[in-house]
């Protein structure tokens, strides 16, 4: 018989912790884990995303148990969950403001890793699988929309999944594959169903599991962009750090509490949000024989949408020809290499060509997709000396700070039907969102840095 | 951090600059009074005339009949005065009514009125206020095969259910439209173009240039004087605000539970955050 294992607990914990690392865990993720004692505001959002993860998959779960995947029921089903399924309206409205509260939730945890440069070395992979997980949450959110089979929810889906006819040669069976008929229907409705509530959901939590550890792995950053673990105790412990548990804990206890507050705000007196959680015409069951006048996503989506919709034979000739010309100069005056060099410039170039050849349409594709992708190479397009804005030229706040309009503004005229001013603002907003990534090597490095401290900065409560 | 708030502000406001001017010009809605909400006797009266001048052609398939203990009634009273087409007091609120009969009589068939007021919502109003403006904004159209037109759904094919208590009357509808050339497709002038109806519908149209190009595309409906309604116009209003607040009620029938609710929930996170915030303070107050 093996040797048994040494364990410090006694009793029951110690049964355990001799067959199962209980004790171990809890101190190298909780109690243990020492995490900087200067987190500010912009650190709660990590901890109500998770929060935001388990509300939506609890009461996904109550909501499949009364929700019909059937083009002929599930419009019905879901008013009968809102009318006759005890407690159904509150398990359904959580869920339907939990999906925008999720998002609304997620934009600001990644807008703090942009501004404190969580991402930077050696916090790379953390980056990556949050990319991920966001990439998943739009996936699902996007699924999840189907499902109350109203007008907004049966049209979006087929716009969306008509995009990918866009690509060349195999798009018009692409489109056909994902749906799994020539319109959206119920054969689309049960796919989305079921990828919706068991196969992304699982991608998610792995995810969410991946992401942690990495951070754990790495060590948590903090507003100040230094590494406490640089400066330790005789112990091995960080001198600004503190353990998570209980000192986070009860930090993010209170975090939740006040986000409870808005969320039970919006859910329990204004759970629509004026059109913009639940829209309107999603009240109207969906009709494959009537095309509503207007089609927008949900608002999260809409600075996507908004790229999508930029992107015409005129942008890509008159505006992002001339930008990925002046782009391909700049890398050929000042890459660092001649291999950098090629790249660059064969890829402006392949692309330029690929904008004269193939259809703007596709090309609005590929837009979106690479507005999201773009977030993924940000541990390498980021040159600053320093990691946070606390230490970056001041100017660099104002580039932030566009970022967000620039954001702002394509989710608002996303929400909008087109218009000339809807194009034009769009578009300069398209230019604005790729030019801050392109341009980011540049930029970021430019300016008068601050000195970095020593220790965090930190004031006693 | 300030500079982005302040940046944002400034967005904010060129944002609604921006819709301002791109607003679109369709009926104006008049305002629903909201307080009948919270009146039972509008919504009970609301739901009397809700079964009586619309659950024939319309349904309401997704609210059950009981459910309306909500406003007060008991399922006695349900049974006896609200049920005509059903036989147990749990029967949701459907119609006999058989979609290629109605193709034919209306051109369409009629839409289930379940969530009729949410749907009905936009930037414009509220699905109440338009519902309201709706019913009460019928007039007599000739050219129509009902014989009614909406100045709010133009060409609809519901006749005006509420016609001999409302009365009938007339309207009138004024455009300036754009010239354009046929080549260059520019704008070369504007005319004035009034189509009137009188009281009995019979559709008059004049055509007149307008001197000049300053002048903008609109439409604008106005209604004529009543004549002939059982009703005075403040009752039939009110009457027809009742069966709004009804329509209403029926579209999202736990409304006034869930914020009655919501105050206790919010009450009770009031009071948890401060003892959250008493037991946060309590172990920072060690971290120098």
């Amino acid at each position: 018989m093996a040797q048994e294992k040494q364990v410090e607990t006694t009793g029951l914990l110690g049964w355990i912790d001799q067959r199962f690392p209980l004790t171990a865990n809890w101190k190298a993720h909780l109690s243990e884990y020492y995490a900087p004692k200067n987190f500010n505001f912009w650190y709660f959002f990590g901890s109500l995303a998770m929060l935001m993860l388990v509300l939506q998959i609890v009461t996904g779960i109550f909501l499949t148990m009364h929700y019909k995947p059937d083009a002929a029921l599930a419009f019905a089903s879901v008013e009968y969950i809102m009318r006759d399924v005890p407690w159904g309206w509150l398990i359904r409205y959580m869920h339907s403001t939990g999906a925008s509260a999720f998002f609304f939730v997620v934009y600001l945890h990644m807008f703090r890793g942009l501004i404190y440069g969580s991402y930077r070395k050696p916090r790379e992979l953390v980056w990556i699988f949050g990319c991920l997980i966001f990439l998943a949450l739009m996936a699902e959110a996007f699924m999840g929309y189907l499902l109350p089979w109203g007008q907004m929810s049966y049209w979006g889906a087929q716009v969306i999944v008509n995009l990918f006819a866009a690509i060349p040669f195999i798009g018009p069976e692409l489109s056909l594959w994902i749906r799994g008929d020539y319109v959206v229907s119920d054969a689309t409705l049960t796919r989305f169903f079921a990828f919706h509530v068991i196969a992304v959901p699982l991608v998610l939590l792995g995810l969410v599991a991946a992401h942690i550890l990495a951070l754990h792995e790495v060590g948590s950053g903090n507003p100040d962009g230094i590494e406490i673990k640089e400066k330790k105790d005789a112990n091995g412990i960080p001198l600004d750090g503190i353990p998570f548990h209980p000192y986070y804990t009860v930090h993010d206890i209170l975090g939740v509490s006040v986000f409870l507050m808005a969320f039970s705000a919006i859910l329990f007196f204004a759970p629509e949000f004026g059109g913009y959680f639940l829209e309107y015409n999603n009240f109207v069951p969906a009709d494959p024989l009537v095309t509503p006048s207007h089609i927008a996503p949900v608002w999260y989506f809409t600075p996507y949408y908004s790229i999508l919709r930029a992107v015409t034979d005129d942008f890509l000739l008159y505006w992002m020809i001339p930008f990925l010309v002046l782009f391909a100069l700049l890398a050929l005056v000042s890459a660092r290499n001649n291999i950098t060099r090629l790249i660059t410039v064969g890829a402006c170039g392949a692309l330029i060509l690929g904008f004269l050849v193939v259809d703007a349409k596709f090309w609005g594709v590929v837009a979106m997709g690479a507005a999201v992708m773009i977030l993924f190479a940000l541990p390498w397009i980021d040159n600053s000396p320093v990691r946070s804005i606390r230490y970056r030229p001041g100017w660099h706040w104002y580039v932030y700070g566009l970022f967000v309009v620039v954001f702002i503004v394509l989710g608002f005229f996303g929400t909008k039907a087109p218009s000339p001013a809807n194009a034009l603002f769009s578009q300069i907003g398209t230019l604005l969102y790729f030019a801050f990534f392109m341009l980011m090597p540049w930029w970021s490095k430019m300016g008068k840095f601050k000195p970095v401290p020593d220790r965090v900065t930190f004031a006693a409560h | 951090m300030k500079r982005i708030v302040k940046s944002l502000a400034a967005l904010a406001a060129a944002c609604i600059v921006s819709t301002a001017s791109a607003a679109v010009a369709s009926y104006p809605l008049d305002q629903f009074p909201t307080g009948k909400l919270t009146d039972q006797a509008a919504l009970q009266n609301g739901a009397k005339l809700f079964v009586n001048y619309c659950l024939n052609c319309h349904g309401a398939a997704l609210m059950r009949y009981n459910r309306l203990v909500d406003i007060g009634l008991t399922e006695d009273q349900i049974r006896k005065s609200l049920m005509f087409t059903a036989d147990k007091v749990g029967d949701p609120m459907k119609i006999a009514l058989r979609p290629a009969d109605a193709k034919e009589w209306f051109g369409a068939y009629p839409a289930d009125l379940s969530v009729i007021a949410r749907a009905r919502s936009s930037a414009a109003g509220s699905g109440s206020d338009w519902l309201y403006t709706y019913l009460r904004s019928y007039f007599r159209d000739a050219t129509r095969p009902i014989g009614w037109n909406n100045t709010v759904f133009e060409n609809v094919g519901m006749p005006h259910v509420f016609w001999e208590l409302q009365g009938t009357r007339g309207a009138r509808l004024e455009e300036i439209k754009e010239v354009k050339d046929e080549g260059t497709g520019k704008v070369t002038g504007f005319v004035r173009n009034v189509v009137s109806f009188d009281a009995s519908g019979i559709r008059t149209e004049q055509s007149s240039k307008v001197d000049g190009l300053n002048h903008h595309a609109s439409r604008n409906w106005s209604l004529g004087p009543l004549e002939g309604g059982k009703l005075p116009q403040a009752q039939f209003d009110d009457a027809v605000a009742d069966l709004v607040a009804y329509i209403t009620y029926m579209s999202d029938p736990t409304a006034k539970k869930r914020m009655q609710l919501g105050v206790w929930v919010l009450l009770f996170l009031g009071v948890f955050t401060i003892f959250a915030w008493m037991l946060n303070r309590a172990f920072w107050k060690d971290i120098k």
